[in-house]
C-alpha cells in the first residue's frame, strides 16, 4: 500500500443514533463484510476518501516507475534486466488497475493524473528517496514492496469491491517484487565486499523511509478511525509496522547486514521488536515536497505528460477520423 | 568462429541494443498503456537477447556466457544493425524505428522458423509470437500518429526521413550472411526486401506518410565495420557494473 495520510471526512466517526437510516444500512452492510459495489448507495465521506486513497496508490505506482527505472539501463545481467523490467510493467499495470477501481467511483483517470501533475494528490513518501546503489533495486524490492505487501495483503478484504479484487490481483505480483528483491539482497550480501558495502548502504538509507511508509502513528486520527470503521483500512499504521519489523529483522541478520537501530531490542514481553521511529519532521518535509527527489520525480511526469501532448492528440485525432468514416460508410 | 556463432551473434546484439534504447523510456511514456508496451517490448527483446546470446556463447565454446558477450565486448565486437542503435528521440521516432525494425524481424523469424539448425527455429518459433504482437502495435501507432494532426504527421515524416537510410542496412548480405544461407541456417537477407517493402508502401499510405525515394543506405553494424558514436555511450551505461566489479556475481 502506498496510502498516508489519506484525509477522511475530518468529521470523526458517528455514533449509530447520529446516522441517517441509509447511512445506517450501510454501515451494517460493512460490520457483516458485504462489498460495496459501484452503484450502491454510499456515503459522499466514503467515495471522496476512497478516491483519495486509490488515486494516491496509483500514483505511486506511476511515480514508483521512476527510482526502478533509474536501473534498467544499468542492471548487471540479461536476466535482472528481464526482471526488473517486468516488475517495473507489473507497476504500471497496478496503476491502470487502480485507476480503473477509482473510476468506478465517478473519477476519471485524467483528473487524477491532473490532480498529481499540479500537487493536489500526494503518491507515497519513499518514491521521493533515491536509487544510488544496484543494491537498492534489491532493497526496494525486499523492504518497500515488503511494506506494501503488509498493507496490502489486509486490504485484500477491503470493504469496496472493485478495489479489494485489484489488490487481490496486486498481491499476487507484489510478492514475487519482493522475493526477486530478497534475491538480488541475497546475491550481494554473499558478494565481494564490495558488494556487501553496496548491501548495507541501501539498508542504511531505505530502513527509516521504509518505517515511514506505514504514516505517523495514527491512535489519535480521526481520518483513521473513520477509515478502519468503513473497513477502508484494516490495521492501525502503528500494528502493521510493528509487525514489518519483527518480519523483516530476522531477513535482515540471515543477510548478515545490522539494521542501522541502536535501540533495536527483541521484547521478549510484547513478543516483537522495540525499535526507534523515524524522524517524523523528515517524513513531513517529505510530504511538503523537500525530499531529495520531489522535484525531480514531479518534473520528470510533468515532462512525460506535457511532452506526450502530441502523441495523445494525434491518437485522438486519428481515431475521431476513423469513427467519422466508419458512420459515413454506414 | 562458426557460421552459427556470427549470426547468432548479429541477431542477438541487434535485440540486445533495441531492447536498452527502448527500455530507456521507462516511466515517461505520453501514456501509461504506452509505458506498458514499451516494457513488454523491451522486455521481449532481452528476452530473445538471452536465446541468441547463448547460442552464440554455446557455438563459441569458451565457457563464455550470453552475459560475459553482452557486458564484456567493446564497441567495435558489436554486431547490432545501425537502426537499433540510434537515439530514441521524440515517441514518434522511437516508434518508427520500432515499426521498420519490427517489420524486418518477423519476416526474418518466419524464414528462420524453417531454419536448417534446430536451435535457430526454436527460438524463432518463440520470437516470432512476441514479434507478431510487436509490428501490430507499432504499425498502427505509426497508423495513428502519421493521419492524425498536422504536428503528428510532421513529427512521423520527420522521423521516417531521419531512419529510413539506415533500413538498407538490413537487407544487405556480406560473406557470413551469404554462408548463412548456403547452410540453410538463415534465409537470402535480399529476399526479404520485396515483401518488406510491399509492408511499408502498405503502411505509409495508410499513415499518409511518404517512403523517402533514396535508397542510400548507411552500413556496417551488423559487419563490425562501423558503428554510430552513439553506441559507445549506451555500453558505458549498460556495461558499468560488470566491467567496475570485474569477478562479482549479481
Amino acid at each position: 500500500m502506498y496510502a498516508q495520510m489519506v484525509k477522511s471526512t475530518g468529521e470523526g466517526v458517528k455514533t449509530r443514533a447520529e446516522m441517517s437510516p441509509e447511512e445506517a444500512a450501510f454501515q451494517d452492510r460493512i460490520d457483516a463484510g458485504i462489498k460495496i459495489e459501484p452503484k450502491d448507495w454510499m456515503p459522499e465521506g466514503y467515495r471522496k476518501t476512497l478516491i483519495r486513497q486509490i488515486g494516491q496508490h496509483a500514483h505511486s505506482e506511476i511515480v514508483g516507475q521512476l527510482p526502478e527505472g533509474n536501473w534498467i539501463t544499468r542492471a548487471p545481467t540479461l536476466e535482472r534486466k528481464a526482471i526488473l523490467l517486468a516488475k517495473v510493467q507489473d507497476e504500471a499495470g497496478h496503476g491502470l488497475y487502480l485507476y480503473a477501481a477509482a473510476e468506478t467511483m465517478g473519477v476519471s483517470r485524467d483528473e487524477l493524473t491532473e490532480q498529481l501533475l499540479d500537487g493536489r494528490m500526494k503518491y507515497s513518501s519513499i518514491f521521493n528517496y533515491p536509487t544510488l546503489n544496484w543494491a537498492d533495486i534489491g532493497a526496494v524490492g525486499w523492504l518497500v514492496d515488503g511494506a506494501a505487501i503488509m498493507n496490502q495483503v489486509p486490504l485484500q478484504r477491503t470493504s469496496y469491491g472493485p478495489y479489494s479484487r485489484a489488490m487481490i490481483r496486486i498481491c499476487k505480483e507484489e510478492s514475487f517484487h519482493q522475493r526477486q528483491g530478497y534475491d538480488i539482497m541475497m546475491k550481494m550480501a554473499q558478494g565481494t565486499a564490495a558488494q556487501k558495502a553496496m548491501a548495507q548502504d541501501a539498508l542504511n538509507r531505505l530502513w527509516y523511509p521504509s518505517l515511514m511508509m506505514f504514516g505517523p502513528s495514527d491512535k489519535d486520527s480521526v481520518h483513521s478511525a473513520q477509515s478502519l470503521a468503513w473497513k477502508i483500512k484494516i490495521d492501525t499504521n502503528d500494528e502493521l509496522r510493528q509487525k514489518f519489523v519483527d518480519q523483516t529483522v530476522p531477513q535482515a541478520e540471515y543477510l548478515g547486514l545490522t539494521v542501522p537501530d541502536e535501540n533495536l531490542k527483541w521484547n521478549a514481553e510484547k513478543g516483537g521488536y522495540d525499535f526507534s521511529e523515524p524522524d517524523w519532521d523528515e517524513f513531513f518535509d517529505v510530504l511538503r515536497g523537500n525530499g531529495p527527489c520531489n522535484v525531480d520525480r514531479m518534473e520528470k511526469r510533468n515532462t512525460a505528460w506535457d511532452e506526450g501532448a502530441w502523441v495523445r492528440d494525434g491518437l485522438m485525432a486519428h481515431a475521431a477520423k476513423r469513427a467519422a468514416l466508419k458512420t459515413a460508410a454506414e | 568462429m562458426s557460421t552459427l556463432h556470427d549470426f547468432a551473434l548479429r541477431m542477438g546484439d541487434s535485440t540486445l541494443i533495441l531492447g536498452h534504447r527502448v527500455s530507456e523510456w521507462c516511466g515517461h511514456a505520453p501514456v501509461l498503456e504506452e509505458d506498458i508496451a514499451l516494457a513488454n517490448t523491451a522486455l521481449d527483446l532481452i528476452g530473445q537477447t538471452q536465446l541468441w546470446l547463448g547460442l552464440a556463447a554455446e557455438e563459441e565454446g569458451s565457457g563464455k556466457t550470453a552475459d560475459d558477450l553482452a557486458f564484456l565486448r567493446d564497441a567495435w565486437e558489436f554486431r547490432n544493425a545501425l537502426l537499433t542503435e540510434l537515439p530514441n528521440g521524440d515517441f514518434g521516432r522511437t516508434l518508427m524505428r520500432q515499426y521498420l525494425f519490427d517489420e524486418w524481424h518477423l519476416l526474418m523469424l518466419q524464414a528462420l522458423q524453417g531454419s536448417s539448425e534446430k536451435r535457430v527455429s526454436d527460438i524463432a518459433d518463440k520470437a516470432v509470437k512476441e514479434v507478431s504482437y510487436h509490428v501490430e502495435r507499432s504499425r498502427d501507432t505509426v497508423i495513428g500518429l502519421g493521419d492524425g494532426t498536422a504536428e503528428s504527421h510532421k513529427r512521423m515524416q520527420d522521423a521516417l526521413d531521419y531512419l529510413y537510410p539506415y533500413v538498407g542496412e538490413l537487407f544487405t548480405p556480406d560473406a557470413i550472411d551469404e554462408a548463412a544461407t548456403n547452410a540453410g541456417i538463415a534465409p537470402d537477407l535480399a529476399s526479404l526486401r520485396a515483401p518488406y517493402d510491399a509492408a511499408l508502401t502498405a503502411t505509409m499510405a495508410e499513415a499518409t506518410l511518404s517512403l523517402p525515394d533514396s535508397r542510400f543506405a548507411h552500413k556496417g553494424g551488423r559487419t563490425g565495420k562501423m558503428h554510430t558514436e552513439h553506441l559507445g555511450h549506451i555500453l558505458t551505461q549498460m556495461q558499468w557494473l560488470q566491467r567496475a566489479y570485474p569477478g562479482a556475481t549479481w
